[in-house]
C-alpha cells in the first residue's frame, strides 16, 4: 500500500494551499472555494489516519461523512452570504466588505 | 415507527424515574420549540401571501409603556394578540409541566428512600443494608439497582455506589482511550451525556420550578403591554430549559451547554428592549464580562479532561482513585509551588463563578442587567443564572477540596477555597455597602444579589457547602419575590404617572392638542424616574398586597431572627464559620465572619432603608398619590400579585427544614431528629481523606450562643437603624437622604457610583498603557529601525484592542475622560481593526504557527526520544 | 514491486497532480469560472484517493455531493455576481501569504508528517486488512444508539438549518419592504 506519510503529506499541501487562497483571493467565491479544498484537506487526513491506525471502528468513516455534510452546508451559507452582500454592495470582495471596523 | 419509540419512551418514562429526569427540561423546551414553530410559520405566511410585516413605532403606546427617549425613530415587530395569548398558554404548560415531574420526582425520591438513603451511602455497611432494604421492597427499584450495578462497573467506586435517580445515552463514539496518566482508571471510550439527581440536584428540582413558576405568572401581567409578549416567553421558557439542564447535568460539559445556553439567553433578556441603548450596552456587557469568565471555566474542563480522562461527575467525584491522582498531581503551571491539578482546576471553575455569580471583581455586569424586564431580573439574579455558579461549585464540590480538609482540627485550604473565601466575603461586604446608597428600587436588589451570593461562595470557601446550599434556597426564593415586588412597585409608578400625564392633559394645563401622540410626549418631560425611591413613598396603601410580601421578602433578606428562612440561612453560614474560628483558629474562618457579618448588618440596614423609603411615610410625588396596578382585579393585577403570595410562602417558611437541632426550642419542634434539609445534602457528595473514603460529612457545629447572637444582634441593629433614620420620620418630599450628612458627601457619592469602579479601570487599564503608548510613540519619532518598531507595534495592537474592548464595553461613559493623547493612540492602533476578515485571519494563521511550531518542538523532543 | 503495486503508485502519482495541479488553478486562476472547473478537477482527484483507501462509498459521496452540487452551487454563485473578471488584483498582501502558506506547509512537515514518516506508532498491517469499509457499517453506525445517531439527528437539524438560514440570506428584499425595514 501507498505508505501513510504520502497521504499526509498531499493533505498537507492541499490544505496550505487552500490556505493561501482564504488569505490572499480577493473574490469572495474564490475564498469560498478555497475553503473547500482545505476541508477536503481534512478529510483526506482523517480517512487515512483511521485507515491505517483504526480501521476496525467505524469512527473515522463516520466522522469524514459529517464533514462533507457540514462543508455542504457551509457552502450554501457562504454562497447566501455573498449573494446577499453582493446584492447590497454590488461587491463580491470580501476586503471591501469591513463593516466591523473599529 | 418513529413515533412508536418516541410513545414508548414516554410511557416508560412516566413510570421509571431514571427516564423522568429527561422529561424535566422537556417541557420548556418544547414550549420553546413551539412558539419558535409558530413564529416562523406566521412570517413565512407573510413571506408567500406578501403582507409586510407588523411594525410599529417603538415609541407607539400601543407597544409599551416604558417610555425611553431613545425608542424614537425606531420601529418594532408587532405580534398578533391571539399569538401572544397562545404563546403565554404554551409557556405556562411548559413551566408547568417541569414543576409537576420535578416535583414527582422530588417527593417521590423522599418517599421511596427519605433523607439518609437517598444520596451517597456512608461507608459500605450502610451500603448493603440498604441494598438489602431496596432487595425486600421488590422490583419496583430493580431499575435503581440495575444503575448501581453500572456505576458500580465503572472503575473501582463500589464501596460507594451512589442510590441515585440517573440515566445516560451515548452522544459518539470517540474510539480512543480516555486514561492521560496512566493511572486513572477509565474503559470508556464513549463520550455519555446523561442526566442525574441526587439529594443536591433534589432540592434544585424543588426550588428551580416553582420560582420558575412563580416568575412565568408575573410575566402574564408585567408583559401584557408588551407587543413582543410571544417572544418573551419563547426566551424565558428556554432560559428554563438551560437551567434544567444544568442542574440535570451528569457531566461537566453537559453542564456547561447549559451554562452558555443560558448565558446566551441572559444576553437576548436583558437586551430584549434593544431599542433602548442602555438596555443594548447592558446585554453587551453582561455577555461580554461573563463570557470571559467563560472561556478560563473552560480551560477548567479542558484541563479536567486531559487529567481525568472524563468529565462524569461520578466518575470523578465518586472515585477515590480519580480524586487522589488528580489531587496529587503537579498543576501544569505553578506546580512547583504546591498547586495540584485539581487545585488549578478548582482555580478556573471558581473564576468562571466569579463571573456568572458576579463576584468581585467581575460583578459589574449585574446592576447593568437590571434594565432587563423585572421577570428577567428576577431570573437572573434569583431563580437561574447566578444560582448556577453557586451550584456548580456544590456540584463538584470534592474536586475544589482536593486533598485538602477545612474541617480538620488544623484545617488546610486548597488554592480554590483561599480565593473563594477571600473574593466571596469581599464581595459580600462590598456589594452591601454600594448598596446603602442606592436611589434605584432595583438597584438596590441588585447589589444586594451581589453581596448574598458573596455569603455564598464565602461559606464554600470555608467548607460549609451545605450551609451554602441553604443559602442558595433559600436566597432565591425571598429575591425572586423582592425583584417581582419591586417590579410591581415601578409598574404602578408608571400607572400612576399615566395617570398624572392625563390628569394635566385633560385640564389643559400642557399638550392639549397632542393627546392622541401622548406616548410621545411623555419622551420630552422624561425627567421623572419611576425607579427612584425618593420619588415614592407611602405606596403600602396604594399596593397592599406588594407591600405586605415585600416586607416579608425584606425581612427575610435582612434575616429578621427566628421567623424568616434568610435568617436559618445566614445564621448557618454564620455559625459554620465561628466554629471553624474558634475551634481550630483558623484565620480563614475568621475573616470570613467578621466580614459576613458587617455584610449582614449591612443588608439590614438598606433593606429597612428601602422599605421605608418605598412604602412607608407619605407620597413624596403626586405620580406616587395615583399609583396602582390598574384595578384590584384586573388580569394584570392578579398575575402580577399572586406569585408574591406563593414566594412569600417560602421565603417565610423555607427556612424551617434547616433548623439546627440543638437550637433552643425551634430546634426541638422543626428538627427533632435531625436537620432535615443538612441529613438530605450531606448524602449527595463523597469526601477525601488521608486516602480513605467516604460521605463528604461536614459535622453541623455545634449550638453556640454567639454566632446566633451575632446574626440578631446585626439584622435587628440594621433594621433599626434604618427606621431611626428613613422610617420614624419619613422624609418629605425633596428632601435630601439624611446618610449624605452622616457618610459626608464624597462617599456617598462614592458610594452611589460603585466606588469609582469604572474610574479604577480607567486608571489601572487605561492610563498606563497611555502613559506608556506616549513614551514609545516619542521613541518611534526619534526613528528606531523597522524590527523593533514591527515588535512594539505588535504589543500595541494586543495593547490597543485591550483598551478598545475596555471602551466599548467595560467601561461606562470612559470617553467623556479619555485625553486626547489616548485618543490618537486609538487612532493609530485602530489601523488593525480594519475590519478586513483576511487580515484578521492571517493573524490567526501567525498565532497558529508560533503555537504549532512550540507544539512541534516540545512533540519532536518526545518522539525524538 | 509487483504490478498491482505499480498501478497503485501510478494512480496515486495521477491523483496527486490532478488534486494539487486543480487547487493551484483554484487558487490563481484569474476567470473564476474556470476555477470552478479547476475545483471539480480537484475534488475529483481527492474521490480517487478515497478508492485508494479503500473507502468506495466515500468516493462515490465526494463525487455526488462535492462535484455535483458544491462546485454546481459555485458556479451559479460565479454567475449570479458577474464576478467573471471583474477583479484588477487577484490577491491581497500575496507575499506574506505565501510565505505564511509555506511555514504552515513547513510546520505540518515538521510536526505530523516527519514523525510518521520516521515510522512512529508504526501501523499495524493486519489491522489494517480488517478494516471495516462497507457501507453497510456506517449506515448501521450511524442510525445506533451506542454509535452516532445524536449527531447525525443534530446534523439533520443543521441541514434544514442552513437551508432555511440560505434562503433567508439571500432572498431579495422587496423595495417597498427595505424603506420599512430601514
Amino acid at each position: 500500500m501507498i505508505p501513510l506519510w504520502l497521504y499526509l503529506l498531499v493533505s498537507a499541501a492541499l490544505f496550505s494551499i487552500g490556505t493561501f487562497g482564504v488569505l490572499a483571493r480577493r473574490n469572495g467565491v474564490a475564498v469560498l472555494m478555497s475553503v473547500e479544498l482545505m476541508l477536503n484537506a481534512v478529510n483526506i487526513n482523517l480517512i487515512a489516519f483511521w485507515r491505517y491506525y483504526t480501521p476496525t471502528e467505524i469512527n473515522g468513516f463516520a466522522f469524514a461523512a459529517f464533514v462533507v455534510v457540514i462543508a455542504a452546508a457551509e457552502a450554501a451559507v457562504g454562497l447566501a452570504i455573498i449573494i446577499s452582500v453582493y446584492r447590497s454592495r454590488h461587491s463580491v470582495i470580501p476586503e471591501e466588505a469591513d463593516m466591523l471596523k473599529g | 415507527m418513529g413515533f412508536d419509540v418516541i410513545a414508548d419512551f414516554f410511557t416508560q418514562a412516566f413510570s421509571d424515574r431514571d427516564l423522568m429526569l429527561w422529561l424535566i427540561p422537556f417541557g420548556p423546551l418544547a414550549a420553546f420549540s413551539l412558539i419558535s414553530l409558530i413564529t416562523m410559520i406566521l412570517w413565512l405566511v407573510r413571506q408567500v401571501t406578501g403582507t409586510p410585516e407588523n411594525m410599529i413605532p417603538a415609541s407607539d403606546h400601543h407597544y409599551t409603556d416604558h417610555h425611553h427617549p431613545d425608542y424614537d425613530g425606531m420601529e418594532v415587530p408587532y405580534q398578533p394578540d391571539w399569538f401572544r395569548g397562545t404563546a403565554i398558554v404554551i409557556g405556562m404548560a411548559g413551566i408547568v409541566w417541569a414543576l409537576v415531574v420535578s416535583w414527582t420526582l422530588v417527593f417521590g425520591a423522599l418517599n421511596e428512600f427519605g433523607a439518609g438513603t437517598f444520596g451517597l451511602l456512608d461507608s459500605a455497611d450502610a451500603h448493603h443494608e440498604a441494598e438489602g432494604d431496596h432487595a425486600e421492597e421488590g422490583d419496583a427499584h430493580g431499575e435503581e439497582t440495575d444503575s448501581h450495578g453500572e456505576a458500580a462497573s465503572h472503575g473501582e467506586s463500589v464501596d460507594c455506589a451512589p442510590c441515585i435517580y440517573s440515566d445516560e445515552i451515548t452522544w459518539m463514539s470517540l474510539g480512543m482511550e480516555g486514561d492521560v496518566y496512566g493511572e486513572v482508571p477509565d474503559e470508556s471510550t464513549d463520550y455519555e451525556i446523561g442526566v442525574a439527581a441526587d439529594p443536591l440536584s433534589l432540592t434544585l428540582l424543588f426550588m428551580v420550578p416553582i420560582a420558575m413558576l412563580g416568575i412565568f405568572t408575573y410575566s402574564i401581567g408585567y408583559m401584557a403591554h408588551d407587543a413582543r409578549q410571544a417572544k418573551f416567553f419563547a426566551l424565558i421558557s428556554l432560559f428554563a430549559t438551560a437551567m434544567f439542564i444544568l442542574v440535570l447535568a451528569d457531566n461537566l460539559m453537559m453542564m456547561f451547554v447549559g451554562w452558555e445556553i443560558m448565558g446566551f439567553c441572559s444576553y437576548s433578556l436583558i437586551g430584549f428592549w434593544y431599542e433602548k441603548k442602555s438596555a443594548y450596552n447592558a446585554a453587551i456587557k453582561a455577555f461580554t464580562v461573563t463570557r470571559v469568565a467563560d472561556v478560563v471555566m473552560l480551560l477548567g474542563i479542558v484541563y479536567l479532561w486531559s487529567v481525568a480522562g472524563t468529565l462524569n461527575f461520578r466518575d470523578i467525584l465518586y472515585n477515590p482513585d480519580v480524586l487522589q491522582v488528580i489531587g496529587s498531581t503537579p498543576a501544569i503551571i505553578f506546580g512547583g509551588w504546591g498547586l495540584s491539578a485539581a487545585g488549578l482546576i478548582g482555580v478556573f471553575l471558581v473564576i468562571g463563578t466569579i463571573g456568572k455569580s458576579a463576584q468581585f471583581p467581575l460583578h459589574v455586569w449585574l446592576p447593568d442587567a437590571m434594565e432587563g424586564p423585572t421577570p428577567v431580573s428576577a431570573m437572573i439574579h434569583a431563580a437561574a443564572m447566578v444560582s448556577a455558579g453557586v451550584y456548580a461549585i456544590i456540584r463538584m464540590y470534592p474536586l475544589f477540596v482536593g486533598l485538602t480538609n477545612p474541617h480538620a482540627s488544623d484545617p488546610t485550604f486548597s488554592a480554590p477555597l483561599i480565593l473563594m473565601a477571600v473574593v466571596g466575603s469581599f464581595t459580600a461586604l462590598f456589594a452591601a455597602t454600594m448598596g446603602v446608597a442606592q436611589r434605584d428600587v432595583k438597584a438596590v436588589l441588585a447589589y444586594s444579589t451581589i453581596s448574598q451570593l458573596g455569603f455564598m461562595v464565602a461559606a464554600l470557601g470555608v467548607g460549609a457547602y451545605i450551609a451554602a446550599t441553604f443559602h442558595l434556597i433559600t436566597h432565591a426564593f425571598f429575591k425572586a419575590l423582592l425583584f417581582m415586588a419591586s417590579g410591581s412597585v415601578i409598574h404602578a409608578m408608571e400607572h400612576g404617572e399615566h395617570h398624572v400625564h392625563e390628569h394635566h392633559a385633560a385640564h389643559g394645563h400642557a399638550h392639549d392638542e397632542h393627546h392622541d401622540e401622548h406616548g410621545h410626549d411623555d419622551h420630552h418631560d422624561a425627567h421623572f424616574d419611576p425607579q427612584d425611591m425618593f420619588n415614592m413613598g407611602g405606596l403600602w396603601k396604594r399596593i397592599p398586597v406588594t407591600f405586605w410580601t415585600f416586607l416579608i421578602g425584606g425581612l427575610s433578606l435582612a434575616g429578621f431572627p427566628l421567623l424568616t428562612a434568610g435568617f436559618w440561612s445566614k445564621d448557618e453560614i454564620l455559625a459554620e464559620s465561628y466554629y471553624g474560628f474558634t475551634a481550630h483558629g483558623s484565620g480563614l474562618h475568621a475573616l470570613v465572619f467578621f466580614m459576613l457579618a458587617i455584610a449582614a448588618f449591612l443588608t439590614a440596614f438598606y433593606t429597612m432603608r428601602q422599605i421605608a423609603l418605598t412604602f412607608l411615610g407619605k407620597p413624596r410625588t403626586e405620580e406616587a398619590e395615583h399609583a396602582g396596578l390598574g384595578g384590584q382585579y384586573s388580569i394584570v393585577s392578579i398575575a402580577m400579585q399572586a406569585p408574591l403570595i406563593l414566594l412569600a410562602v417560602f421565603a417565610f417558611g423555607a427556612g424551617f427544614v434547616g433548623v439546627p437541632t440543638d437550637f433552643p426550642i425551634f430546634g426541638a419542634i422543626f428538627s427533632p431528629e435531625h436537620n432535615y434539609f443538612h441529613h438530605l445534602v450531606v448524602y449527595a457528595l463523597p469526601y477525601m481523606e488521608n486516602g480513605g473514603y467516604e460521605v463528604f460529612h461536614v459535622a453541623a457545629p455545634e449550638f453556640n450562643w454567639i454566632p446566633v447572637l451575632t446574626s440578631v444582634v446585626v439584622a435587628l441593629g440594621g433594621l433599626w437603624l434604618g427606621w431611626v433614620m428613613y422610617g420614624q420620620k419619613p422624609l418629605e418630599a425633596g428632601e435630601e437622604d439624611p446618610l449624605i450628612k452622616i457618610l459626608g458627601e464624597p462617599i456617598y457619592t462614592a458610594l452611589q457610583n460603585r466606588y469609582y469602579m469604572d474610574d479604577l479601570y480607567d486608571l489601572i487599564w487605561v492610563r498606563p498603557s497611555q502613559w506608556f503608548a506616549k513614551g514609545v510613540i516619542t521613541l518611534l519619532d526619534k526613528g528606531i529601525i523597522d524590527t523593533i518598531l514591527h515588535t512594539l507595534g505588535t504589543i500595541f495592537t494586543v495593547i490597543g484592542d485591550f483598551i478598545k474592548m475596555m471602551n466599548a464595553w467595560l467601561i461606562d461613559g470612559v470617553g467623556d475622560g479619555i485625553p486626547k493623547g489616548i485618543y490618537d493612540f486609538g487612532g493609530w492602533i485602530r489601523g488593525t481593526q480594519n475590519g478586513r476578515i483576511q487580515f484578521y485571519l492571517l493573524i490567526v494563521l501567525a498565532a497558529v504557527l508560533v503555537i504549532g511550531v512550540l507544539f512541534a518542538i516540545s512533540a519532536g523532543v518526545v518522539f525524538a526520544g | 514491486m509487483g504490478d498491482v503495486n505499480f498501478f497503485l503508485w501510478l494512480a496515486f502519482v495521477v491523483f496527486t497532480i490532478i488534486t494539487l495541479g486543480g487547487a493551484i488553478a483554484v487558487v490563481t486562476t484569474r476567470n473564476l469560472f474556470r476555477g470552478t472547473i479547476w475545483l471539480m478537477v480537484s475534488l475529483f482527484g481527492v474521490a480517487g484517493y478515497y478508492v485508494l483507501l479503500e473507502v468506495p462509498f466515500l468516493a462515490a459521496v465526494q463525487v455526488l455531493v462535492y462535484i455535483g452540487a458544491i462546485a454546481i452551487l459555485f458556479t451559479f454563485a460565479v454567475m449570479l455576481t458577474r464576478s467573471l473578471t471583474a477583479l484588477t488584483d487577484r490577491y491581497n498582501r500575496p507575499v506574506a501569504n505565501i510565505v505564511g502558506a509555506v511555514a504552515l506547509f513547513a510546520l505540518l512537515m515538521l510536526g505530523v508528517i516527519l514523525p510518521v514518516w520516521y515510522g512512529i506508532g508504526q501501523p499495524d498491517t493486519t489491522i489494517i486488512n480488517a478494516a471495516v469499509t462497507d457501507t453497510e457499517a456506517l449506515g448501521a453506525a450511524l442510525v445506533d444508539k451506542d454509535g452516532f445517531v445524536l449527531p447525525f439527528e443534530v446534523v439533520s437539524l443543521l441541514l434544514t438549518a442552513a437551508m432555511i438560514g440560505a434562503i433567508v440570506i439571500a432572498r431579495e428584499v422587496e423595495e417597498d419592504e427595505k424603506g420599512k425595514r430601514g
